[in-house]
C-alpha cells in the first residue's frame, strides 16, 4: 500500500500540484473531477425525487411514496425502469430533427454548469474547473441557453398545447433572467470577483496555506468565518434583497410552481413536454431537476457562504486532536466535512422550495408578467444602484455612509409603497364593479355554500 | 499563418470555429424553414464566442452567449413561434431588393479577399499574456480598465451608446404601448 503511494505515478495523479504534472495525469484528473461532479449532480436526482415526493405528502397530510424499499426510498429507481421500459412514441407530424434534439438541449447545459460549482477549497480538486476566473459569467451564459431545450421541444412537437407552453418558457425566462441577472450583479459589487472560489473565499476568512513540494507558493484555504459574514447578511439589508430577488427568479427559472406556466396542467396538458414518452420525457424530468439542485447550489454559493459551515467550529476536526495525522485531519476537513455542509444548505433550501410548491397557488400569466418586469426588475436594479451607493459612501464616511444609504433606501421604498398604495386605492374606488362580473366575496360565499360542513 | 501555427491547440480551434461558422452561415441562408434558420444563427453565433476563445478574449466570448445566442435568439424564436411561421414562400417577393444586397456583399466580399490577397492576413491574434494597465488583455478587468478610463476616448463613446440604448428602449415602449381614450384620461 505504502509502495503503491510513494509511486511516482500516484503523486503525479493525486499528490503534486497541478502546475507539476504530466498531461495524462492533468487529463486523469479532469475526468476524476468532472465524474465526481457529475455523480453528485444526477445523482441528486432521484433523492430529489423521492424528497420532494415525501415532504408534499407530509405537507398535504398523506403518506407520499414508501412501498419500494425503507421509506419508499426506491421509488425513483422504480419510476426510472418504468420510463425507460415505456414504449417510445414519436408522434407522426414532429419535426424530427429538433424533436429528437430538444431533450439533449435541456438536459446538456445543466451538466455543463455542473464545472464551475466549488465543493471545498482545495486548488486542485475544489471544483470541475477550479481555476475559471469567470465562473458566474459562464453559468450565465450556460443558464441563458437552457430555455432553448423547451422552446425547441414546444415548436417541434406540432401541438397547440405544446408551442403554448413553451412559448410561455422562452417569455418567462427572459423575463426573470434580467432580475437574477441583476441580483447576482449586486453580489459581484459587494466581492469585486468573477470567480466562483473567491467568492466563496470572500464570505470566510481565506489564510493562503504554504504547501510543501510543490511550484505553488500558497493555497488559500478558507475556513468558516460565522454565518453573519455571508453575503445575504452583507450590506444589510440589501444582500437579503439581493439574495430574495434571486431565489424568486430561481424558482421561475427552473419553470416550478408557483411559476410552471410553461407545464400548467390544468390549462396546456403538461404543456412543452406533452408529446414526449418514455427515455425522452424522463430527459426533460432529469434536466428539470438537476437544474433545480444548480441553482439551488449557486445560490449557496452566491448568499449563503458555499461549502462552508456556519459556525467556524462546525467546519472542521479540533486542531488539538493531534493523535491523527495531518493528512487524515485534512481529508475530513476538506473531503468530508466541506461538502457535507454544501449538501446540508442545498437539501434544506430545496425543502424550502418545495414548501413553496406545496402551499402556494400557480400565478395567472398576466401576473407572472407584471411581478417579473413592474416588481422584480425595479427592485433588483435599486438594489445595484443602492449597493454601489453604500460602498461609495463607506468610503467617504465609513462606516456611517452605509447608514446613510439606508436611509435612502428607507425613503425610496416607502414613496414607492406610498405612490403604490395610492394607485390601488383609486383602482379600488374606481369601476371595479365594471371591470369584475363577479366579486371576490360573492365566489368565496358561493363555495363556502356548496362545502360540506363539518360538525 | 504557418502550418506550425495552424497545428497548435489554438490553431485548430480557431479552423474547427471557423468552419462551424461558415457552415452554419450558409444554413442560415440556405434553409427555408425560417426556425431552422434561426437555429443556424445560434449555431453560428456560438462558433463566432469559440473564434473570440481562440482569439483569447474571454469576456467577449461570454458576453457574446450570454446576449446574442441567450438573449436575442431567443426573442427571434419566440417571435417565430409567436407568428407560426411555416415555409416561408420568398422566391417573389423582394427579388431586386435581394439582387441589390447579394451583389453589394459579393463586391465587399471580393474587395477583403483580395486585400487579404495582396497584403497578407494581419496578426490579430492577442497574445495570451497580453497585458493592459496591469491585468490580463482579454480579462473582465483589462477590458473595464481601458473603457472606463476617462483618459481614454472610449468612454465617451460607452456612455452614449448606454444613452442609445436607453432612447431606444423609451421608444420602443412609446410606440408599442397602448393607446389611453381620450375619455378615460378625462374621467
Amino acid at each position: 500500500m505504502s509502495e503503491l503511494i510513494n509511486s511516482p505515478v500516484w503523486r503525479d495523479l493525486f499528490v503534486n500540484s497541478a502546475d507539476n504534472i504530466p498531461w495524462y495525469a492533468e487529463f486523469v484528473r479532469s475526468l476524476l473531477r468532472f465524474v465526481i461532479a457529475l455523480a453528485g449532480g444526477l445523482g441528486s436526482v432521484p433523492i430529489l425525487v423521492w424528497l420532494e415526493r415525501r415532504l408534499l405528502g407530509f405537507w398535504q397530510g398523506r403518506l407520499g411514496p414508501n412501498r419500494v424499499g425503507p421509506f419508499g426510498l426506491l421509488q425513483p429507481m422504480a419510476d426510472a425502469l418504468k420510463l425507460m421500459m415505456k414504449e417510445d412514441i414519436t408522434p407522426t407530424n414532429v419535426d424530427k430533427a429538433l424533436y429528437y434534439l430538444a431533450p439533449a438541449i435541456a438536459l446538456v447545459p445543466v451538466i455543463c454548469s455542473l464545472t464551475v460549482l466549488p465543493w471545498n477549497s482545495s486548488s486542485d480538486w475544489g471544483a470541475v474547473a477550479p481555476h475559471l476566473n469567470v465562473g458566474i459569467l459562464f453559468l450565465l451564459a450556460v443558464a441563458s441557453i437552457e430555455v432553448y431545450g423547451v422552446i425547441l421541444a414546444g415548436w417541434s412537437s406540432n401541438n397547440k398545447y405544446s408551442l403554448l407552453g413553451g412559448l410561455r418558457a422562452s417569455s418567462q425566462v427572459i423575463s426573470y433572467e434580467l432580475g437574477m441577472g441583476l441580483s447576482i450583479i449586486a453580489v459581484l459589487l459587494m466581492t469585486g470577483t468573477l470567480a466562483m472560489q473567491e467568492l466563496v473565499h470572500s464570505q470566510t476568512i481565506a489564510t493562503n496555506v504554504p504547501i510543501p513540494d510543490s511550484n505553488y507558493s500558497v493555497w488559500t484555504q478558507s475556513v468558516s468565518a460565522g454565518f453573519w459574514n455571508w453575503n445575504i447578511f452583507k450590506l444589510f439589508p440589501f444582500g437579503l434583497v439581493a439574495a430574495v430577488v434571486y431565489m424568486i427568479s430561481m424558482i421561475a427559472e427552473t419553470n416550478r410552481a408557483p411559476f410552471d406556466l410553461p407545464e400548467a396542467e390544468t390549462e396546456l396538458v403538461a404543456g412543452f413536454h406533452t408529446e414526449y414518452t418514455s427515455f425522452k420525457f424522463a430527459m426533460f424530468f432529469m434536466g428539470e431537476y438537476a437544474n433545480m439542485m444548480i441553482v439551488s447550489a449557486i445560490c449557496v454559493t452566491l448568499f449563503l457562504g458555499g461549502y462552508t459551515a456556519p459556525w467556524g467550529i462546525l467546519g472542521q476536526l479540533p486542531a488539538s486532536w493531534t493523535f491523527f495525522p495531518t493528512s487524515v485531519l485534512n481529508f475530513v476537513n476538506h473531503v468530508v466535512i466541506a461538502p457535507a455542509w454544501l449538501f446540508i444548505k442545498l437539501y434544506t433550501l430545496i425543502s424550502f422550495f418545495i414548501l413553496v410548491r406545496a402551499s402556494q397557488p400557480r400565478l395567472r400569466y398576466d401576473m407572472l408578467m407584471h411581478f417579473g418586469w413592474k416588481v422584480l426588475l425595479p427592485t433588483a436594479l435599486a438594489n445595484v444602484v443602492l449597493v454601489a451607493t453604500s460602498m461609495a459612501l463607506q468610503q467617504l464616511f465609513g462606516a456611517v455612509g452605509h447608514l446613510i444609504a439606508v436611509g435612502i433606501a428607507g425613503c425610496l421604498a416607502t414613496i414607492v409603497l406610498w405612490v403604490a398604495y395610492l394607485h390601488w386605492k383609486a383602482r379600488k374606488s374606481g369601476d371595479e364593479a365594471s371591470r369584475l362580473p363577479i366579486r371576490r366575496e360573492s365566489v368565496v360565499r358561493a363555495i363556502a355554500a356548496r362545502m360540506p360542513v363539518e360538525d | 499563418m504557418t502550418l506550425q501555427a495552424i497545428l497548435s491547440g489554438q490553431g485548430l480551434m480557431f479552423l474547427f470555429f471557423a468552419v462551424a461558422a461558415i457552415a452554419s452561415g450558409l444554413l442560415v441562408v440556405i434553409l427555408q424553414n425560417p426556425l431552422r434558420a434561426a437555429l443556424s444563427l445560434v449555431i453560428n453565433l456560438f462558433s463566432v464566442a469559440g473564434l473570440y476563445l481562440s482569439l483569447n478574449a474571454y469576456f467577449l466570448a461570454t458576453v457574446q452567449v450570454i446576449v446574442y445566442a441567450g438573449a436575442i435568439m431567443v426573442l427571434f424564436l419566440f417571435v417565430i413561434m409567436l407568428l407560426n411561421m411555416g415555409q416561408a414562400n420568398l422566391n417573389t417577393s423582394y427579388r431586386g431588393v435581394r439582387t441589390v444586397i447579394a451583389f453589394s456583399s459579393a463586391i465587399g466580399f471580393g474587395g477583403l479577399m483580395s486585400a487579404v490577397a495582396l497584403k497578407g492576413l494581419p496578426d490579430v491574434m492577442l497574445p495570451a499574456d497580453a497585458m493592459v494597465t496591469g491585468s490580463s488583455a482579454g480579462s473582465v478587468e483589462g477590458i473595464g480598465k481601458v473603457l472606463y478610463n476617462p483618459n481614454l476616448p472610449w468612454l465617451f463613446a460607452f456612455e452614449w451608446t448606454s444613452f442609445l440604448l436607453l432612447v431606444a428602449v423609451i421608444g420602443a415602449v412609446v410606440l408599442a404601448g397602448k393607446r389611453q381614450q381620450p375619455t378615460e384620461d378625462k374621467a
